[in-house]
C-alpha cells in the first residue's frame, strides 16, 4: 500500500473516514431532531458532559448540529463535484471527439463560464431557481466543470489518433458510440485526478452559500451554522468557530487523501 | 510596442464571443426568472393590473422573446444596462460607483498572496525536502482549506473584539471629515482584515507553484554548471532558479481573477464593505434580478480586462512570447 505510506495522506484518509462514519451514523448518534431544544441557551462548550460542544442561541445541540451538518457538506460536495466531472467529461469528449465547428463553439462555452465568477454565477442561479439542494448541487457544478473539460478535450485529442479508434471506426462503428464507448474511459483517469480539488471547492462553496442564506432552508449546514452565530460574534464566538474547524478539517482531509493519491500513482508509473 | 498592439488586437478579437455567450447567458437567465421587472416593481411601489400592463407594454416586456432579446442586445451596446429596482437607478451607474472598492480590494490581497507566496516559495524552495520546506507546504496547504469568510470573521473576533487594534467592518470611518492621505490611511486601516482574510487564503497556491518551478530549475543544466563554477548559492538560489520560476506565476495572477472576485463576494458581506459583492448580495435579497445579470456581466468584462493586462506584462517579461505571431 503506497497510498497509505506517506503520514499526510493517512491523516487525510483518517479525516474523510472519521467524516463519513460519522455522516452516516448521524441518525444513530443523534436520533432527536437536531433543531429540538436540547438544554439551556448558549452553553459554553466543555462545561457539560451530554452536551460538550455546548448549545446555541435557542438551547440547541451544537454537536448534533455539527454531525447532522457533516451530511449536507459531504452530500454536496460529493455531487457537486460528480455532477461537474460528468458534463466536463462529455463536453471535452464531444468537442475533441468531434472537433470542428462543435469544438469551437463549446470551446467558446466554455472560455465564457470560466471568465465568470463562478462563485458569483452559483449565487444567480441560485437566487433565480431559488434554494434546494438539487439546485445548489447543479449550481456549484456549474462554475466547476471547465477545468474537467477542458482536461478531457486534450486526452480526448492525443486518444482520438491511436490505432483501436481507427479500428472502431474501420467496422463501421458510430461516431458518438466511438467516443462515449471507446475514447471516454480512457481519457478519464486525468479528468479524476482533479477530483479532491473538485469535492474541496464544492464544499466551500456550499458553505459559503449557506453562509449568505442561500443553502436548502430544510437542512442543517455549516455555513448556515456559522452565519447564525455571527449575530452573537462578540458573546458567543464559538457558535462561529466550531462548524468553521469542521470545514476546515473536511477540506484539508479531501486535500490530503488527493494528493497521497497523485503521489502514489506518480510512485507507480515510476517504477513500472 | 508593435507586438504589444498585436496581442491586445488579437485578445480583444477573441473575447467578443465569449462575451457573446455571458450576454445571451445572463439574458435566459433573466428569462428564467419568475415575475419581471413590472413585477419587482410592483411589489417595492405598489400599483395595480392597468398600470402593470401600460409598464409591462413600455418597457416592451409584452413582446416576444426574440423582440426583448434583440432590445436587450441594443440597450447593451448603448451601454444601458436597465434600471435597478432596488436603487430606482440605472445599474451601470450604480455598479461602477461600487466597482472601485472591490478592485482596491482584489488587488491589495492579490498583492499579500503573490508577494508573501512568492516569498515564501523562494523561501521553501531554496531547500526542497527540508524541514521547513515540508512545514511550509502542509501550512499552506491548510490555509488554503480555510473557508474565507470564516477566516475574516476569526480575525474579527481575534483583532476588532478581543483586542480592539481594528475597526470591525466598513471602508472607512463614516462621517469622519478625513480628507487626502488621512482618509487613505483610514481606508488602509479598515482593509487590513478583509485583505487579510481574502489574500491569505490564495497565498498556498503561489507558494505552491513557486516552489514547483524552483524544485525543477534545481535540475537544470545551467544551475548544475553555475554550482560547478562555484557561484555562492545565495546567488544562484535568486538569480537563477527563483527567477525562472517567477515568470509561470505571473500567468496565474490572470487565471485567478475570477476566482479572486468571487471570493470577496463572500469577504465584503463579512466585513460591510461596499463593493461588487456586497452590491450582488442586496440585488439577490431585494430580488433584483436585472441589477445581479448587470453585476455578472461587469465582472465577467472585468476579468476579461485582467487578462489582457496580465498578458501585456507577461509578454514583456518573456520576449518569446508573441514574437513570431507577425505572420499569422
Amino acid at each position: 500500500m503506497t497510498l497509505l505510506r506517506t503520514p499526510t495522506a493517512l491523516l487525510g484518509f483518517a479525516i474523510l473516514f472519521a467524516l463519513a462514519l460519522v455522516a452516516l451514523l448521524a441518525p444513530l448518534l443523534f436520533p432527536a431532531d437536531p433543531l429540538s431544544i436540547a438544554g439551556p441557551a448558549l452553553l459554553r462548550p466543555f462545561q457539560d458532559a451530554s452536551l460538550p460542544l455546548g448549545t446555541d442561541r435557542l438551547g440547541r445541540d451544537v454537536l448534533a448540529e455539527l454531525v447532522h451538518g457533516a451530511r449536507t457538506s459531504l452530500l454536496v460536495g460529493l455531487a457537486a463535484a460528480a455532477t461537474s466531472i460528468i458534463i466536463g467529461s462529455v463536453v471535452g469528449t464531444l468537442a475533441g471527439f468531434l472537433g470542428g465547428i462543435l469544438d469551437e463553439v463549446l470551446m467558446r462555452v466554455t472560455d465564457a463560464f470560466q471568465t465568470v465568477p463562478g462563485f458569483l454565477l452559483a449565487l444567480a442561479f441560485v437566487s433565480v431557481v431559488g434554494p434546494s439542494l438539487p439546485v445548489v448541487v447543479f449550481a456549484i457544478a456549474l462554475g466547476a466543470w471547465t477545468g474537467p473539460a477542458r482536461v478531457a478535450r486534450a486526452e480526448v485529442l492525443s486518444i482520438r489518433e491511436r490505432d483501436y479508434v481507427a479500428g472502431a471506426r474501420a467496422i463501421g462503428m458510430h461516431p458518438l458510440k466511438i467516443a462515449f464507448r471507446e475514447v471516454l474511459p480512457n481519457a478519464l483517469p486525468p479528468v479524476l485526478a482533479l477530483s479532491s480539488v473538485i469535492v474541496a471547492a464544492a464544499v466551500l462553496t456550499e458553505a459559503a452559500l449557506s453562509f449568505l442564506g442561500l443553502g436548502d432552508p430544510n437542512r442543517i449546514t455549516w455555513g448556515g451554522m456559522i452565519a447564525e452565530g455571527r449575530t452573537i460574534l462578540r458573546f458567543a464566538p464559538y457558535l462561529s468557530i466550531i462548524p468553521g474547524i469542521a470545514l476546515v478539517l473536511t477540506v484539508l482531509g479531501v486535500y490530503l487523501a488527493g494528493e497521497g493519491v497523485v503521489e502514489a500513482s506518480a510512485a507507480r508509473k515510476v517504477r513500472a | 510596442m508593435n507586438r504589444a498592439l498585436r496581442l491586445i488586437r488579437r485578445r480583444l478579437i477573441a473575447s467578443i464571443p465569449v462575451l457573446a455567450i455571458v450576454v445571451l447567458g445572463t439574458f435566459f437567465l433573466l428569462e428564467a426568472a419568475p415575475g419581471d421587472a413590472v413585477d419587482a416593481y410592483a411589489a417595492s411601489l405598489g400599483g395595480d393590473a392597468g398600470l402593470n400592463a401600460d409598464l409591462r407594454a413600455q418597457w416592451g416586456l409584452d413582446q416576444s422573446i426574440w423582440a426583448r432579446l434583440g432590445a436587450y442586445l441594443y440597450a447593451l451596446a448603448h451601454l444601458d444596462l436597465g434600471r435597478s429596482v432596488i436603487f430606482s437607478r440605472p445599474n451601470l451607474e450604480v455598479i461602477l460607483e461600487r466597482l472601485p472598492n472591490t478592485l482596491l480590494l482584489m488587488g491589495s490581497a492579490t498583492a499579500l498572496s503573490f508577494g508573501l507566496g512568492s516569498l515564501l516559495g523562494i523561501w521553501a524552495g531554496a531547500k526542497p525536502g527540508s524541514l521547513r520546506d515540508r512545514v511550509l507546504s502542509v501550512g499552506s496547504l491548510a490555509l488554503y482549506a480555510v473557508p474565507g469568510f470564516w477566516l475574516g470573521l476569526v480575525l474579527i473576533v481575534i483583532f476588532s473584539v478581543q483586542l480592539r487594534w481594528l475597526p470591525l467592518s466598513g471602508i472607512e470611518t463614516i462621517a469622519s471629515g478625513k480628507q487626502g492621505l488621512a482618509r487613505a490611511g483610514d481606508i488602509a486601516v479598515h482593509l487590513i482584515l478583509p485583505v487579510g482574510a481574502l489574500g491569505l487564503i490564495y497565498l498556498a497556491l503561489y507558494l505552491r507553484m513557486m516552489r514547483a518551478g524552483m524544485t525543477e530549475a534545481w535540475r537544470t543544466d545551467y544551475v548544475l554548471a553555475g554550482r560547478a563554477r562555484g557561484i555562492p548559492r545565495q546567488r544562484i538560489v535568486l538569480r537563477h532558479v527563483a527567477r525562472n520560476a517567477l515568470t509561470p506565476l505571473v500567468t496565474m495572477l490572470g487565471v485567478q481573477s475570477a476566482a479572486m472576485l468571487g471570493g470577496s463576494v463572500v469577504i465584503e458581506s463579512v466585513f460591510s464593505i461596499p463593493g461588487l459583492g456586497r452590491l450582488a448580495q442586496e440585488a439577490v435579497a431585494g430580488r433584483d434580478t436585472p441589477l445581479l445579470l448587470g453585476i455578472i456581466l461587469i465582472s465577467a468584462v472585468v476579468v476579461i480586462l485582467i487578462n489582457l493586462i496580465v498578458d501585456l506584462a507577461y509578454a514583456l517579461l518573456d520576449p518569446r512570447v508573441g514574437a513570431s505571431e507577425g505572420q499569422s
